[in-house]
Protein backbone atom coordinates (compact mmCIF):
# COMPACT_ATOMS: atom_id res chain seq x y z
CA UNK A 1 0.00 0.00 0.00
CA UNK A 2 1.82 3.34 -1.04
CA UNK A 3 1.22 6.09 0.93
CA UNK A 4 -0.10 9.41 -1.00
CA UNK A 5 0.50 12.60 0.37
CA UNK A 6 -2.26 14.46 -1.12
CA UNK A 7 -5.21 12.03 -0.28
CA UNK A 8 -5.20 13.65 2.95
CA UNK A 9 -7.99 15.48 3.31
CA UNK A 10 -5.81 17.95 5.45
CA UNK A 11 -3.94 19.17 2.51
CA UNK A 12 -7.20 19.34 0.53
CA UNK A 13 -8.79 21.69 3.13
CA UNK A 14 -5.76 23.84 3.25
CA UNK A 15 -7.46 27.09 2.17
CA UNK A 16 -9.65 27.15 4.65
CA UNK A 17 -7.35 25.94 7.67
CA UNK A 18 -5.52 28.87 6.53
CA UNK A 19 -8.54 31.29 6.04
CA UNK A 20 -9.71 30.67 9.15
CA UNK A 21 -6.58 30.97 11.13
CA UNK A 22 -5.95 34.13 10.02
CA UNK A 23 -9.25 35.27 11.32
CA UNK A 24 -8.15 33.80 14.57
CA UNK A 25 -4.99 35.91 14.52
CA UNK A 26 -6.73 38.83 13.54
CA UNK A 27 -9.57 38.55 16.39
CA UNK A 28 -6.79 37.75 18.62
CA UNK A 29 -5.20 41.14 17.93
CA UNK A 30 -8.11 43.21 18.31
CA UNK A 31 -9.14 41.71 21.25
CA UNK A 32 -6.05 40.93 23.37
CA UNK A 33 -3.06 43.87 21.87
CA UNK A 34 -3.16 47.08 24.22
CA UNK A 35 -1.57 49.59 21.14
CA UNK A 36 -4.27 51.07 18.81
CA UNK A 37 -1.88 50.94 16.24
CA UNK A 38 -2.11 47.11 16.98
CA UNK A 39 -5.87 46.97 17.05
CA UNK A 40 -6.52 48.40 13.33
CA UNK A 41 -3.73 46.57 12.74
CA UNK A 42 -5.55 43.20 13.80
CA UNK A 43 -8.75 44.08 12.02
CA UNK A 44 -7.32 44.33 8.31
CA UNK A 45 -5.65 41.05 9.11
CA UNK A 46 -9.19 39.71 9.94
CA UNK A 47 -10.20 41.63 6.19
CA UNK A 48 -7.89 39.73 4.96
CA UNK A 49 -9.38 36.30 6.38
CA UNK A 50 -12.57 36.82 5.61
CA UNK A 51 -11.20 37.61 1.69
CA UNK A 52 -9.55 34.65 1.26
CA UNK A 53 -12.28 32.04 2.60
CA UNK A 54 -14.62 34.14 0.39
CA UNK A 55 -12.30 33.25 -2.25
CA UNK A 56 -11.79 29.63 -1.73
CA UNK A 57 -15.24 28.94 -1.19
CA UNK A 58 -15.79 30.06 -4.85
CA UNK A 59 -13.41 27.49 -6.40
CA UNK A 60 -13.63 24.49 -8.66
CA UNK A 61 -11.25 21.88 -8.83
CA UNK A 62 -8.71 22.43 -11.87
CA UNK A 63 -10.92 25.45 -12.44
CA UNK A 64 -9.70 28.80 -14.67
CA UNK A 65 -10.04 32.81 -14.18
CA UNK A 66 -13.44 33.52 -15.51
CA UNK A 67 -12.25 35.81 -18.51
CA UNK A 68 -12.76 34.04 -21.72
CA UNK A 69 -9.30 35.35 -23.27
CA UNK A 70 -8.34 34.32 -27.20
CA UNK A 71 -5.67 31.72 -25.60
CA UNK A 72 -8.84 29.81 -23.52
CA UNK A 73 -10.91 30.35 -26.95
CA UNK A 74 -8.55 29.70 -29.36
CA UNK A 75 -10.15 29.19 -32.91
CA UNK A 76 -13.50 27.71 -31.51
CA UNK A 77 -16.77 29.38 -32.87
CA UNK A 78 -18.51 31.25 -30.16
CA UNK A 79 -22.04 29.30 -30.12
CA UNK A 80 -23.67 28.93 -26.67
CA UNK A 81 -22.59 25.48 -26.73
CA UNK A 82 -19.29 26.47 -26.76
CA UNK A 83 -19.37 28.98 -24.15
CA UNK A 84 -21.57 26.31 -22.08
CA UNK A 85 -18.41 24.07 -22.32
CA UNK A 86 -15.81 26.86 -22.06
CA UNK A 87 -17.26 27.82 -18.67
CA UNK A 88 -17.43 24.10 -16.81
CA UNK A 89 -14.31 24.50 -16.44
CA UNK A 90 -14.17 28.12 -14.63
CA UNK A 91 -14.31 29.23 -11.09
CA UNK A 92 -17.22 30.98 -9.76
CA UNK A 93 -17.00 34.67 -10.73
CA UNK A 94 -19.64 35.83 -7.91
CA UNK A 95 -17.48 35.59 -4.88
CA UNK A 96 -14.51 37.37 -6.81
CA UNK A 97 -17.12 40.76 -7.38
CA UNK A 98 -18.41 39.90 -3.63
CA UNK A 99 -14.43 40.20 -2.47
CA UNK A 100 -13.61 43.29 -4.67
CA UNK A 101 -16.44 45.27 -3.11
CA UNK A 102 -15.30 43.73 0.64
CA UNK A 103 -11.48 44.94 -0.29
CA UNK A 104 -12.74 48.74 -1.12
CA UNK A 105 -15.03 48.73 1.96
CA UNK A 106 -12.33 47.21 4.27
CA UNK A 107 -9.77 50.04 2.59
CA UNK A 108 -11.83 52.79 3.20
CA UNK A 109 -12.86 51.73 7.59
CA UNK A 110 -8.93 51.36 7.87
CA UNK A 111 -8.30 54.65 6.47
CA UNK A 112 -11.33 56.30 9.46
CA UNK A 113 -9.87 54.14 11.62
CA UNK A 114 -6.43 55.72 11.17
CA UNK A 115 -6.87 58.70 11.29
CA UNK A 116 -9.11 58.20 14.46
CA UNK A 117 -5.93 56.77 16.24
CA UNK A 118 -3.90 59.69 15.22
CA UNK A 119 -6.29 62.41 16.31
CA UNK A 120 -6.48 60.52 19.61
CA UNK A 121 -2.69 60.52 20.41
CA UNK A 122 -2.45 64.34 19.74
CA UNK A 123 -5.24 64.27 22.15
CA UNK A 124 -3.75 62.11 24.99
CA UNK A 125 -0.49 61.32 23.65
CA UNK A 126 -0.46 58.17 24.34
CA UNK A 127 -1.62 54.75 21.97
CA UNK A 128 -2.10 52.55 24.97
CA UNK A 129 -5.87 51.97 25.74
CA UNK A 130 -5.26 51.43 29.42
CA UNK A 131 -4.36 55.17 29.92
CA UNK A 132 -7.33 56.49 27.71
CA UNK A 133 -9.48 56.22 30.29
CA UNK A 134 -12.73 56.49 28.18
CA UNK A 135 -11.72 53.10 25.63
CA UNK A 136 -11.97 50.55 28.59
CA UNK A 137 -13.71 47.32 28.04
CA UNK B 1 -6.57 35.97 32.67
CA UNK B 2 -8.29 37.93 29.82
CA UNK B 3 -5.97 35.76 27.55
CA UNK B 4 -7.08 32.66 28.21
CA UNK B 5 -10.72 33.76 27.77
CA UNK B 6 -10.02 35.41 24.72
CA UNK B 7 -8.09 31.93 23.03
CA UNK B 8 -10.49 29.47 24.62
CA UNK B 9 -13.60 32.20 22.77
CA UNK B 10 -11.41 32.04 19.63
CA UNK B 11 -10.68 28.05 19.74
CA UNK B 12 -14.12 27.17 20.20
CA UNK B 13 -15.32 29.58 17.08
CA UNK B 14 -12.45 28.36 15.17
CA UNK B 15 -13.53 24.61 15.67
CA UNK B 16 -17.20 25.64 14.24
CA UNK B 17 -16.15 27.90 11.78
CA UNK B 18 -13.96 24.64 10.23
CA UNK B 19 -16.82 22.09 10.96
CA UNK B 20 -19.17 24.22 8.73
CA UNK B 21 -17.07 24.60 5.83
CA UNK B 22 -15.30 20.92 6.20
CA UNK B 23 -19.00 19.80 4.78
CA UNK B 24 -18.77 21.74 1.75
CA UNK B 25 -16.11 19.94 -0.67
CA UNK B 26 -13.28 22.35 -1.39
CA UNK B 27 -12.85 22.66 -5.35
CA UNK B 28 -16.81 20.81 -5.10
CA UNK B 29 -19.22 22.61 -8.18
CA UNK B 30 -22.13 22.86 -5.35
CA UNK B 31 -24.03 25.19 -7.70
CA UNK B 32 -24.29 23.55 -10.42
CA UNK B 33 -27.75 25.14 -12.10
CA UNK B 34 -27.14 28.67 -10.46
CA UNK B 35 -26.49 31.98 -11.02
CA UNK B 36 -23.13 31.37 -12.14
CA UNK B 37 -23.68 29.61 -15.05
CA UNK B 38 -26.46 32.75 -16.08
CA UNK B 39 -23.37 35.21 -15.61
CA UNK B 40 -20.58 32.82 -17.31
CA UNK B 41 -23.12 32.44 -20.41
CA UNK B 42 -24.78 35.93 -20.83
CA UNK B 43 -21.60 37.71 -20.36
CA UNK B 44 -19.36 37.01 -23.25
CA UNK B 45 -22.70 36.02 -25.69
CA UNK B 46 -25.38 38.61 -24.79
CA UNK B 47 -22.89 41.63 -23.60
CA UNK B 48 -19.78 41.25 -25.48
CA UNK B 49 -17.20 40.95 -22.18
CA UNK B 50 -14.27 39.05 -21.83
CA UNK B 51 -13.88 39.49 -18.17
CA UNK B 52 -16.54 37.94 -16.11
CA UNK B 53 -16.06 39.47 -13.13
CA UNK B 54 -15.90 43.06 -14.33
CA UNK B 55 -19.70 42.26 -16.03
CA UNK B 56 -20.59 41.18 -13.17
CA UNK B 57 -19.17 44.67 -10.86
CA UNK B 58 -20.11 47.33 -13.36
CA UNK B 59 -22.87 45.69 -14.99
CA UNK B 60 -25.32 43.05 -13.14
CA UNK B 61 -24.37 44.60 -9.81
CA UNK B 62 -23.27 48.63 -11.49
CA UNK B 63 -26.12 49.97 -8.44
CA UNK B 64 -23.50 48.29 -6.39
CA UNK B 65 -20.77 49.78 -7.30
CA UNK B 66 -21.89 53.49 -7.38
CA UNK B 67 -22.35 52.79 -3.55
CA UNK B 68 -19.51 51.45 -3.37
CA UNK B 69 -17.54 54.10 -4.79
CA UNK B 70 -19.35 56.22 -2.44
CA UNK B 71 -18.56 54.67 0.51
CA UNK B 72 -14.38 55.86 -0.93
CA UNK B 73 -15.59 59.38 -1.28
CA UNK B 74 -17.15 59.17 2.24
CA UNK B 75 -13.77 57.91 3.94
CA UNK B 76 -12.47 60.28 2.18
CA UNK B 77 -14.35 63.07 3.06
CA UNK B 78 -15.05 61.61 7.04
CA UNK B 79 -10.73 61.21 6.92
CA UNK B 80 -9.69 65.22 6.20
CA UNK B 81 -12.88 66.40 8.59
CA UNK B 82 -11.43 64.40 11.33
CA UNK B 83 -7.66 65.50 10.78
CA UNK B 84 -8.31 68.72 9.62
CA UNK B 85 -9.12 71.77 11.88
CA UNK B 86 -10.11 73.84 9.33
CA UNK B 87 -10.56 74.20 5.83
CA UNK B 88 -7.32 73.59 3.30
CA UNK B 89 -5.30 74.36 6.91
CA UNK B 90 -2.82 72.44 5.96
CA UNK B 91 0.24 71.69 8.51
CA UNK B 92 3.80 70.88 8.15
CA UNK B 93 4.68 67.75 6.66
CA UNK B 94 6.39 65.27 8.71
CA UNK B 95 9.80 64.36 7.59
CA UNK B 96 11.82 61.66 9.41
CA UNK B 97 14.69 61.87 6.80
CA UNK B 98 15.17 63.47 3.21
CA UNK B 99 15.76 61.12 0.47
CA UNK B 100 18.73 60.92 -1.81
CA UNK B 101 19.43 62.27 -5.14
CA UNK B 102 19.11 58.36 -6.20
CA UNK B 103 15.81 58.10 -5.07
CA UNK B 104 14.56 61.45 -6.35
CA UNK B 105 15.82 60.97 -9.91
CA UNK B 106 14.38 57.18 -10.35
CA UNK B 107 11.16 58.14 -9.03
CA UNK B 108 10.95 61.22 -11.02
CA UNK B 109 11.76 58.41 -14.00
CA UNK B 110 9.45 55.50 -12.65
CA UNK B 111 6.13 57.83 -12.02
CA UNK B 112 5.31 58.19 -16.09
CA UNK B 113 5.85 54.65 -15.74
CA UNK B 114 3.36 54.00 -12.87
CA UNK B 115 0.61 56.10 -14.48
CA UNK B 116 0.65 54.50 -17.83
CA UNK B 117 0.32 50.79 -16.09
CA UNK B 118 -2.74 52.00 -13.88
CA UNK B 119 -4.54 53.71 -16.87
CA UNK B 120 -3.37 50.66 -18.74
CA UNK B 121 -5.08 48.22 -16.02
CA UNK B 122 -8.07 50.07 -16.31
CA UNK B 123 -8.63 50.58 -19.67
CA UNK B 124 -8.29 47.06 -20.35
CA UNK B 125 -10.50 46.34 -17.12
CA UNK B 126 -12.98 44.35 -19.41
CA UNK B 127 -10.49 42.22 -21.41
CA UNK B 128 -7.69 41.26 -18.51
CA UNK B 129 -7.60 40.81 -14.95
CA UNK B 130 -7.71 44.24 -13.00
CA UNK B 131 -10.37 47.39 -13.59
CA UNK B 132 -11.17 50.51 -12.38
CA UNK B 133 -9.87 50.22 -8.66
CA UNK B 134 -7.15 48.64 -9.39
CA UNK B 135 -6.05 51.13 -12.11
CA UNK B 136 -6.64 53.82 -9.15
CA UNK B 137 -4.72 52.15 -6.48
CA UNK B 138 -1.86 51.79 -8.67
CA UNK B 139 -1.92 55.45 -10.00
CA UNK B 140 -2.37 56.35 -6.20
CA UNK B 141 0.94 54.57 -5.52
CA UNK B 142 2.77 56.54 -8.13
CA UNK B 143 1.85 60.20 -6.37
CA UNK B 144 2.45 58.63 -3.29
CA UNK B 145 5.83 57.36 -4.83
CA UNK B 146 6.35 60.98 -5.45
CA UNK B 147 4.97 62.55 -1.95
CA UNK B 148 7.50 60.28 -0.43
CA UNK B 149 11.12 61.32 -1.90
CA UNK B 150 10.14 64.90 -2.96
CA UNK B 151 9.66 67.01 0.92
CA UNK B 152 7.88 70.14 -1.04
CA UNK B 153 5.44 68.17 -3.74
CA UNK B 154 2.30 68.97 -4.03
CA UNK B 155 -0.78 67.94 -5.30
CA UNK B 156 -3.33 70.47 -6.10
CA UNK B 157 -6.99 69.85 -4.01
CA UNK B 158 -8.77 71.85 -6.60
CA UNK B 159 -7.41 69.39 -9.33
CA UNK B 160 -8.06 66.54 -7.46
CA UNK B 161 -11.65 67.44 -6.38
CA UNK B 162 -12.15 68.57 -10.44
CA UNK B 163 -11.15 65.36 -11.85
CA UNK B 164 -13.30 63.20 -9.10
CA UNK B 165 -16.24 65.18 -8.97
CA UNK B 166 -16.15 64.94 -12.95
CA UNK B 167 -16.08 61.41 -12.92
CA UNK B 168 -18.89 60.93 -10.59
CA UNK B 169 -21.10 62.82 -12.22
CA UNK B 170 -19.72 60.78 -15.98
CA UNK B 171 -20.65 57.44 -13.97
CA UNK B 172 -24.32 58.97 -13.06
CA UNK B 173 -24.91 60.06 -16.10
CA UNK B 174 -24.16 57.19 -18.28
CA UNK B 175 -26.47 55.19 -15.57
CA UNK B 176 -29.08 57.67 -16.48
CA UNK B 177 -28.76 57.69 -20.02
CA UNK B 178 -29.51 53.65 -20.06
CA UNK B 179 -33.34 55.34 -19.35
CA UNK B 180 -33.19 55.51 -23.31
CA UNK B 181 -35.22 53.27 -25.23
CA UNK B 182 -37.03 52.63 -22.22
CA UNK B 183 -34.33 50.74 -20.82
CA UNK B 184 -33.28 50.82 -16.61
CA UNK B 185 -30.16 52.63 -14.50
CA UNK B 186 -27.39 51.92 -15.94
CA UNK B 187 -28.64 49.07 -18.69
CA UNK B 188 -26.32 49.08 -21.90
CA UNK B 189 -27.69 51.43 -24.41
CA UNK B 190 -24.81 51.18 -27.18
CA UNK B 191 -23.59 48.23 -29.23
CA UNK B 192 -21.76 45.92 -27.62
CA UNK B 193 -18.82 45.04 -30.57
CA UNK B 194 -17.26 41.79 -30.57
CA UNK B 195 -15.40 39.84 -27.63
CA UNK B 196 -11.68 40.69 -26.55
CA UNK B 197 -11.85 43.86 -28.66
CA UNK B 198 -10.85 46.69 -27.01
CA UNK B 199 -13.56 48.98 -27.87
CA UNK B 200 -16.53 46.49 -27.05
CA UNK B 201 -18.55 45.61 -23.90
CA UNK B 202 -21.05 49.48 -24.58
CA UNK B 203 -21.07 51.06 -21.21
CA UNK B 204 -18.81 48.96 -19.34
CA UNK B 205 -15.56 50.96 -20.53
CA UNK B 206 -16.74 54.24 -19.83
CA UNK B 207 -17.98 53.16 -16.17
CA UNK B 208 -14.55 51.61 -15.50
CA UNK B 209 -12.35 54.18 -16.82
CA UNK B 210 -14.65 56.79 -14.53
CA UNK B 211 -14.29 54.44 -11.82
CA UNK B 212 -10.62 54.52 -12.25
CA UNK B 213 -9.95 58.33 -12.52
CA UNK B 214 -12.39 58.35 -9.28
CA UNK B 215 -10.22 56.29 -7.41
CA UNK B 216 -6.69 56.83 -8.41
CA UNK B 217 -8.12 61.13 -7.31
CA UNK B 218 -9.73 59.81 -4.12
CA UNK B 219 -6.96 57.78 -2.70
CA UNK B 220 -4.21 60.76 -4.04
CA UNK B 221 -6.46 63.26 -1.71
CA UNK B 222 -6.24 60.48 0.91
CA UNK B 223 -2.22 60.03 1.02
CA UNK B 224 -1.88 63.79 0.94
CA UNK B 225 -4.36 64.50 3.85
CA UNK B 226 -2.42 61.82 6.48
CA UNK B 227 0.94 63.50 5.34
CA UNK B 228 -0.26 66.69 5.78
CA UNK B 229 -2.20 66.07 9.32
CA UNK B 230 -2.44 69.52 11.56
CA UNK B 231 -1.69 68.69 15.33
Amino acid sequence: MEFKLFDLSIVEYAFFITAVLIILIGLYGALVKKTLIKIVIGLSVLDAGINLLLISVGYVKSGTAPIFSPALIKDMPLTLENIKKLSEGMVDPVPQALVLTAIVIGFGVTAVALSLVIRLYRHHHTLNIDEIKNLKW
Amino acid sequence: MKKILVLSLLAVFGVYLLEVLFKIDFGHQFFLHGVKDFYLTTSPDKMGVANVVTAIVVNFRGFDTLGEVTVLFLATTAMSSILYKGRHQLGERAVLFSSSRIVMTGSKLLFPAIILLGAYVFIHGHLTPGGGFQGGVIIATGFLLMLLSYEDYKVSHVALSLVESLAGITFASVGLLGFLNGGTFLQNFLPTGGLNNLISGGVIPIIYIAVGFKVGAELTGLIYTALNEKD
